[in-house]
């Protein structure tokens, strides 16, 4: 058995941390984060507060299990819809060939011309600021992301002499697809989730921040880190643990992407 | 060569129609109806309707369409709503804020990242390579507004050297350029994570290739043969990926000006969304999009300039 | 000028150099034949301080009467370009691709000589003149990718003539070339060794083309040097039945070095392949191969024994002879 590649273990680590925390989040939080009490409000750490209380005596830590439960709910969301999206389109583009796989391939690089940013704008500008916008933004930038990896596998598979065979057997474009193209590039497609997991919790961060994603009352590490920020010399430390919470979330995701990338593709692990 | 820029323009052009069609799409189809988006649903229908009719609604959706473009394409966006100027003007205004910032987060990026990942590359294996990558790893992980807010709290609240935000203007330059100081740092550590990775790779690539044993031979110094012979060939993935990161640096420069209060396009989008204020949010999106697709036709054009085999083969 | 006492090198604990033994003064000519994997590259890199970061070197290299064999890489430095030069097997991928050629050579005149760019430009124009590069005005200007692949090797001959070395090693310089452009450039390189009085180290499979181009030779086998003398006795009259192998495999030596097909034939003809240095026997390397083993031969180490003067072979055949 090889050794597992450092980024994977540490990467696996965080994500576990993050996602743990997130799911203990649904049965069990110190205190309910909304629950506000003025009297209580920017309370030092202590054995009530671990990480002490915000402007409005709301718990920190539990206001950051909170986040952390949304944060990843929407980064799952915008992952699964655009990346199905783009698989499908990816996997059709690669199937068909010819003139649908050049337009679905010109209209992935027309998808990279926005921004997930850009995309929330418009929408937000249209309907009003949201987080089922930010969620629907976030998927669309995955979509071109996902069609790109799929096609270019599946290209790839397409030219093995099983696909061959089954195609010399009178098997359908789609159906091979689906039981011999699929299995064959979901590694790498797995690879690219994980990955733009992590994008995903950062432009979730950056939209709420902006005030483009979670409303309140609901909670987001970006929408506590841009409270925070008009707080900053009242109490600093409010603009510190949401931060960290990002970067360990997106660090984590990041890593396991890689090292996920490293195990399935060894090739490339020395390339780099 | 000629018919390679022909074809490159064209694509460019089309892109930028695409990207049009695009926005005009999501900004009226999407909506429904403008008016009541922009005035909100207590709206007289005396209001709505003189609002429709001064916003050309009336006409068809393609109509519309045509005209948008072909008034932009003569700098002509509209009025805006909430500001009741013409959205040009409102650009113009801001644009030099924008441009500054963009420009001095690109060179602050380009000059950290290919330095970091040229050093990187030279220790490959060693300390240095390692303290380079766990930066860049934690860079990219790190978003630029919070990366902003500790620096606001560090440089300007704690040691008081650096204004926390605002800009008052280019009459004071010293004050200008202070002001500009954090968010151009802030901007360009967490651009510069990605490209210092790439940089490495790329700049490893090449270090594997004969040329630079050649250069070894002819007694030229690793430094030399670093920044001389592999930076170079080096240059073309970096390229590409500084074009794809002109996006990233856009929508940068969004977030930034929201975080340090400068007023630029990108603080322009919020309060046009704050004020529903479409034609503007419309003209600001296609701008942003635009200088997106620029960025990568010029890219495109760029490796031309970089690598003569391709201007052979073009 | 430049002496190899008993320099060895070691990958961890495989010796892939042993015990190298060579004295180049100005004007020789030595050709280094051997099959692939025997250490030829490796030797030349150790002229030239390149040697791989993981060799571990041992014994004397001195270079004008200074010891390099643990020298720093900025002292070797110093020397490449001035006292050694190489040109390297592949002159496809050897030149910057981003760089005019011309710029490529002068680059070390200005860097070594101190010269001025004018200065270094008319030398380099008289180079191209002498490595044979028609209209070198223009061809000065060129990219790489806009020459052939002999011009690139003469570009890059001219490269390693640039600050006047004392010693030229030529790596296979001609592999990649198709015959006569071949034959040309190392008739070229010959001739620039004997006009300019420099040393030249030719390394090659082609057995013809070092016939040709050499007055002094050198068969290595597994890291061993295993026969040397005279390139036209040796070639002529081989005693080490390795050389002999590498000639049974070559009848046609002085004629052309190419098969019917017109493709130049490799050289091992000889029945296996040279074993990875791991699995090398302990006495002589060649011996599991050799035809004419002898008893001792798997266990003992074959002393170097000169037959005549400027002339010897490692192999207990000499010393058996003698005993009888
Ligand atoms: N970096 C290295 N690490 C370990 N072994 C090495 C390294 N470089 C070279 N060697 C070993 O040194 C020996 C000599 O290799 P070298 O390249 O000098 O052979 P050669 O005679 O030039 O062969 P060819 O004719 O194929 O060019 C080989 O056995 C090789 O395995
Ligand atoms: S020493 Fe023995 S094995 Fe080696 S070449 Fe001579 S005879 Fe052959
Ligand atoms: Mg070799």
């Amino acid at each position: 058995m090889r050794r597992l590649p450092a980024n994977f273990l540490l990467g696996a680590v965080l994500v576990s941390l993050v996602v743990g925390v997130a799911a203990l989040s649904l049965i069990w939080t110190p205190h309910d984060p909304q629950t506000m009490s003025i009297s209580t409000k920017f309370a030092p750490p202590s054995a009530e507060h671990w990480l002490g209380t915000d402007q409005l005596g709301r718990d920190v830590v539990a206001q950051l299990m909170a986040a952390a439960r949304n944060s990843m709910t929407v980064a799952l969301v915008a992952v699964l819809l655009g990346g199905s999206i783009g698989v499908a389109l990816g996997l059709l583009a690669s199937a068909l060939g010819g003139w649908v796989e050049d337009g679905v391939m010109r209209l992935a690089d027309l998808g990279f011309a926005f921004p997930a940013l850009l995309f929330a704008i418009m929408l937000a500008a249209v309907f009003g600021p949201s987080l089922t916008n930010a969620v629907l933004a976030i998927s669309f930038i995955n979509i071109p992301i996902f069609a790109r990896v799929t096609r270019a596998s599946a290209n790839q598979i397409w030219t093995r002499d099983y696909v061959a065979a089954a195609r010399a057997a009178g098997r359908g474009r789609f159906a091979i697809s689906r039981d011999h193209i699929l299995p064959n590039i979901a590694a790498a497609i797995i690879v690219q989730a994980t990955i733009e997991f992590a994008v995903a919790i950062l432009a979730e961060a950056a939209l709420s921040y902006l005030g483009l994603g979670a409303q309140p009352p609901a909670s987001s590490w970006g929408r506590m880190l841009s409270e925070a920020q008009t707080l900053m010399y009242l109490a600093p430390q409010l603009a510190i643990y949401p931060g960290l919470c990002i970067v360990v979330a997106v660090l984590g995701f990041g890593l396991l992407g890689d090292g996920l990338r490293d195990i399935t593709d060894p090739r490339l692990a020395r390339a780099r | 060569m000629a018919y390679f820029l022909f074809r490159r323009t064209l694509g460019f052009v089309l892109t930028l129609l695409a990207v049009s069609v695009v926005v005009f799409a999501v900004m009226n189809v999407l909506p429904g109806d403008p008016a009541l988006t922009i005035l909100g649903m207590d709206a007289s229908e005396d209001a709505l309707a003189a609002l429709r009719e001064q916003l050309g609604l009336n006409a068809p959706l393609v109509t519309r369409y045509v005209s948008w473009v072909w008034n932009a394409l003569q700098g002509d966006f509209g009025i805006s709503h909430s500001f009741r100027v013409p959205v040009s003007e409102l650009i113009s205004e801001r644009l030099p804020m924008t441009i500054s910032l963009a420009v001095a987060g690109m060179l602050v990026t380009l000059v950290l990242a290919l330095s970091l990942g040229i050093t990187a590359a030279a220790q490959h294996g060693r300390a240095g390579d390692w303290g380079v990558m766990f930066l860049s790893q934690l860079g990219i992980a790190v978003p630029a507004f919070w990366l902003s807010i500790l620096l606001v709290m560090l440089f300007a609240v704690k040691l008081r050297w650096l204004p926390p935000g605002g800009f008052a203007g280019w009459d004071d330059p010293v004050a200008a350029l202070r002001s500009l100081i954090l968010p151009t740092v802030a901007l360009a550590l967490v651009q510069s994570a990605v490209l210092a990775r790439v940089t490495r790779s790329s700049a490893l690539e090449v270090m594997r290739q004969d040329f630079v044993r050649t250069a070894r031979a002819s007694g030229l110094s690793h430094r030399r043969i670093l920044w001389r012979h592999v930076l170079p060939n080096a240059l073309v993935p970096i390229v590409t990926i500084v074009g794809m990161q002109f996006a990233a640096l856009v929508t940068g420069t969004i977030v930034i000006e929201n975080v340090f209060y400068l007023p630029g396009l990108g603080r322009l989008i919020f309060q046009s969304i704050a004020n529903r204020d479409l034609p503007t949010v419309q003209a600001l999106v296609m701008l942003f999009a635009a200088i997106v697709v620029t960025a990568n036709f010029v890219v495109d054009l760029l490796y031309v300039v970089i690598d003569p085999r391709l201007k052979a083969r073009a | 000028m430049i002496e190899l006492s008993n320099l060895s090198v070691h990958f961890g604990h495989a010796a892939a150099l042993r015990d190298a033994n060579l004295v180049i003064e100005r004007g020789d000519r030595l050709g280094v034949v051997g099959e692939s994997g025997s250490g030829k590259t490796l030797l030349a890199l150790c002229l030239m301080g390149m040697a791989p970061d993981s060799a571990r070197l041992t014994g004397q290299l001195s270079i004008d009467g200074q010891d390099m064999a643990r020298a720093a890489e900025r002292d070797w430095q110093r020397l490449r370009s001035r006292w050694v030069a190489m040109v390297f097997q592949e002159p496809m991928a050897a030149l910057n691709p981003l760089r005019r050629v011309g710029d490529t050579v002068i680059e070390p005149m200005l860097l070594h000589d101190g010269l001025t760019r004018r200065a270094a430009r008319d030398r380099a124009l008289s180079l191209f003149e002498e490595v044979g590069i028609p209209d070198p005005d223009r061809r000065l200007r060129q990219f790489p990718h806009e020459m052939s692949g002999g011009q690139r090797q003469r570009v890059l001959i001219a490269l390693a003539l640039a600050c006047n070395p004392m010693l030229l090693i030529a790596d296979e310089p001609t592999t990649a070339l198709d015959a006569n452009v071949a034959l040309r450039i190392t008739d070229l390189l010959q001739r620039l060794a004997r006009e300019r009085e420099m040393a030249l180290v030719f390394i090659s499979h082609d057995l013809a083309a070092v016939a040709r181009a050499t007055e002094d030779i050198v068969v290595m086998y597994a890291g061993d040097m295993v026969e040397r003398g005279r390139t036209a006795a040796v070639l002529g009259a081989p005693v080490h039945p390795y050389t002999k192998g590498l000639l049974g495999a070559r009848p046609d030596v002085g004629v052309a070095g190419r098969n019917a097909d017109g493709k130049r034939r490799r050289l091992p003809t000889i029945p296996g392949s040279v074993p990875p240095l791991q699995g090398l026997p302990e006495g002589c390397r060649f011996a599991g191969r050799c035809p004419v083993e002898l008893p001792q031969c798997a266990t003992q180490r074959p002393a170097f024994t000169q037959t005549e003067v400027a002339r010897g072979a490692a192999c207990h055949l000499l010393t058996e002879a003698r005993h009888d």
